[in-house]
């Protein structure tokens, strides 16, 4: 028995082993490095290799590094619940009131991201900036008096700019998700006396719930370690810690510092994942 | 009939229903008893699931209304409806245990929870299935689905319980066991059920009476008896069980009688008393004899009312019966004539000779 086991698992190992390859140089190589480079230190030019956690207690410890981390946390929750709440009734109403077309819908859903996302990102910035479309417009219109401020170089543009790069990955796993649901169930909610509002609340949130979880996770897990988009619309108070762990690996050259750092939000947003998808789990009814 | 039998639960009044420009029913109409066990029978496409979704209120009818417990139900909403539905597929929760799931319509009442416990624990007693509460769907067979799908409809205690081909995912064996079972529940708890179904047998098992729909319209709406022994057309007679049509021609007409000259049979009067008196009895060409109602005779039996001398050209065996093929002298396609196979008669092979009896009372008339 335990032979035979060996030799299936040999066989699985076989299998796998050209992925498995490729993720251990791909993945876990350059991970480990970064861990073990948090335990260094950077002697100007060189790198002391005795383990320390000065770093971590940098990393945790400074004023700026925690209110840069909280802020990259809020801005990615603020777009994750934004992307989310947009892209859930555009994957509703594909799923459940396009009849005809949906490929084609999705597709041209896809269709503003063939673009690269630093042209979309400039694409916000005229549209947002000072003398952008949208103040030129509400100027024309006479709606305001002076350019609105508020929406170019501060956490609102990021957050805008984000939720509508991230919008099309939130939408795909909700409408698989809503697509899923069997339709016959809805329709014995309503013969067992639901309204509709109940039955959505009652069947189809729950069962959605694994679409839901999966594009927070989707969204909000890179949007943390976002640089481009704060740093190109972000302005000052729109920086994040991602723009600081950047800064360290060049300009400060502290790159055990940097590491430090990106190892701190990588476990802080490993945490908040796994928070989300125990909570959506039990949100969720425990669909299988 | 029982007379308990005689309230009309549900009226369906000329009810058309089009999907655009295709009309899925075309004018149906039917009454449909209290506490009767009622079957919609017919082939695929027919608009049995249309009909039976026009009653729950999934589908409003083109035109034509129905009316449950002598109220209009025109407008009002499935989820307002005192019918409760057994989805084809079942439609169980899967995010809800069996418990949570035949308890969902109570909580949209707003009853206790002691209260939804208690029924809840009742009906799953009566479908048997009181230690699977806390199973999910995924856990259970498709038996065991199919009664909690039932339990969920019965818990609501509604006036109607609509079936949609509840029966057709389960193996045979299963089927027939959930037939008697579906059927003497029925009859202990006195709901009006009404079941869609295609297969002819459970409909003559089960029923109280069947309508038999083809294409949108019910050609005939009878007792399981009275769709057997007297369908009203071809159609109605090769759907249910089999039949041998044979061509026949009117001789003449009498106040009791009806002469016919059949083919392979030779002329022969048949009694008029099971005609529906509305019938056009001079455009009949055709008549049909179920294979029951032939028998192989051994030479020693001689109580048959007439004869008629055949070929056995092939046999079907299925234990308790043989379906024998038999060419009867004078017509080419071969009549199907079934025997109890009883103590003492042998399986007749193929190529014998045989004498074949059959009565005038077992003859139905049929016209184009
Ligand atoms: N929503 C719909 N849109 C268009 N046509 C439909 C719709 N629902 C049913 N039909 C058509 O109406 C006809 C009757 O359908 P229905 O589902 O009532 O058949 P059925 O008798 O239940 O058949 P089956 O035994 O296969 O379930 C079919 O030809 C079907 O294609
Ligand atoms: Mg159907």
């Amino acid at each position: 028995m335990a032979l035979r086991f060996d030799r299936e698992a040999g066989q699985g190992l076989r299998l796998i082993s050209l992925t498995l390859a490729y993720v251990l140089v791909m993945l876990a190589a350059p991970l480990l490095m970064v861990i073990t480079f948090s335990f260094w230190t950077q002697d100007y030019l060189t790198i002391d290799t005795t383990l320390t956690l000065n770093n971590y207690r940098e990393a945790w410890g400074t004023p700026i590094y925690q209110v840069l981390m909280w802020r990259s946390l809020k801005i990615s929750l603020i777009v994750t619940v934004v992307t989310v709440l947009l892209a859930f009734p555009i994957a509703y109403y594909l799923s459940f009131h396009v009849t005809r077309r949906k490929a084609l819908w999705l597709f041209l859903i896809t269709v503003p991201f063939w673009t690269s996302y630093l042209l979309r990102v400039f694409l916000w910035k005229v549209i947002l900036g000072y003398n952008g479309v949208l103040n030129s417009a509400l100027l024309g219109l006479g709606f305001i008096d002076a350019p609105l401020t508020f929406i170019l170089y501060n956490l609102n543009a990021v957050v805008i700019t984000l939720a509508h790069a991230w919008a099309p990955f939130a939408i795909l796993p909700i409408f698989v998700a809503l697509e899923k649901i069997d339709r016959s169930l809805l329709e014995a909610a309503t013969d067992l006396g639901d309204s509709p509002l109940r039955r959505f609340f009652r069947i189809t949130l729950p069962l959605a719930m694994p679409g839901i979880v999966a594009a927070t996770l989707i969204v909000l897990i890179p949007t943390v370690g976002d640089f481009i988009t704060p740093r190109l619309v972000g302005g000052t108070d729109g920086l994040m810690i991602s723009n600081m762990i950047q800064i360290q690996f060049g300009k400060a050259n502290n790159a055990p510092l940097g590491a430090a750092l990106a190892v701190s939000s990588m476990v802080v947003i490993g945490l908040i994942s796994v928070g989300i998808f125990l909570v959506g789990k039990k949100l969720g009814g425990r669909v299988r | 009939m029982k007379d308990t039998h005689t309230k009309p639960m549900i009226v369906i009044d000329q009810v058309v229903k089009k999907f655009g420009s295709f009309t899925a029913l075309h004018g149906i109409s039917a009454e449909i008893r209290e506490g009767e066990f009622f079957s919609l029978l017919g082939p695929s496409g027919c608009g049995k699931t249309t009909l039976l979704r026009v009653i729950a209120g999934f589908e409003p009818p083109t035109k034509g209304k129905v009316a449950i417990g002598g109220k209009d139900m025109s407008g009002i909403p499935a989820n307002s409806r005192p019918t409760n539905m057994v989805f084809q597929s079942y439609a169980i929760f899967p995010h809800l245990n069996v418990e949570e799931n035949v308890g969902y319509g109570l909580k949209t009442r707003k009853m206790s929870k002691a209260d939804i416990a208690r029924d809840v624990a009742e009906v799953l007693k009566l479908v048997d299935m009181e230690s699977y509460g806390k199973r999910k769907a995924h856990e259970l067979s498709g038996g065991q689905r199919q009664r909690v799908a039932l339990a969920r409809a019965l818990v609501m205690r509604p006036e109607v319980i609509l079936l949609d081909e509840p029966l057709s995912a389960l193996d045979k064996k299963l089927r027939d066991q959930m037939q008697v079972e579906l059927r003497s529940l029925q009859r202990s708890i006195g709901i009006t059920f009404i079941l869609v179904t295609h297969d002819q047998e459970e409909a003559l098992i089960m029923s109280d009476r069947i309508a038999v729909m083809f294409d949108g319209r019910i050609e005939q709406l009878d007792t399981p008896e009275g769709l057997y022994r007297r369908p009203v057309n071809r159609r109605v007679a090769s759907f249910i069980g089999v039949m041998n049509f044979l061509p026949a021609k009117v001789l003449g007409v009498t106040d009791q009688h009806v002469k016919l000259d059949i083919a392979a049979l030779g002329q022969i009067d048949v009694p008029r008393h099971d005609i529906d008196p509305a019938f056009d009895i001079e455009a009949v060409d055709t008549i049909g004899v179920r294979p029951e109602m032939f028998t192989l005779l051994a030479d020693a039996d001689d109580t048959a009312q007439m004869k008629v001398q055949g070929e056995v050209v092939d046999s079907e065996y299925y234990g308790d019966m043989t379906y024998y093929s038999v060419r009867l002298a004078g017509h080419d396609t071969p009549v199907t004539i079934s025997m109890r196979n009883t103590a003492g008669r042998s399986v007749v092979p193929p190529g014998s000779q045989v004498t074949v009896g059959w009565g005038a009372d077992s003859i139905v008339v049929f016209k184009e």
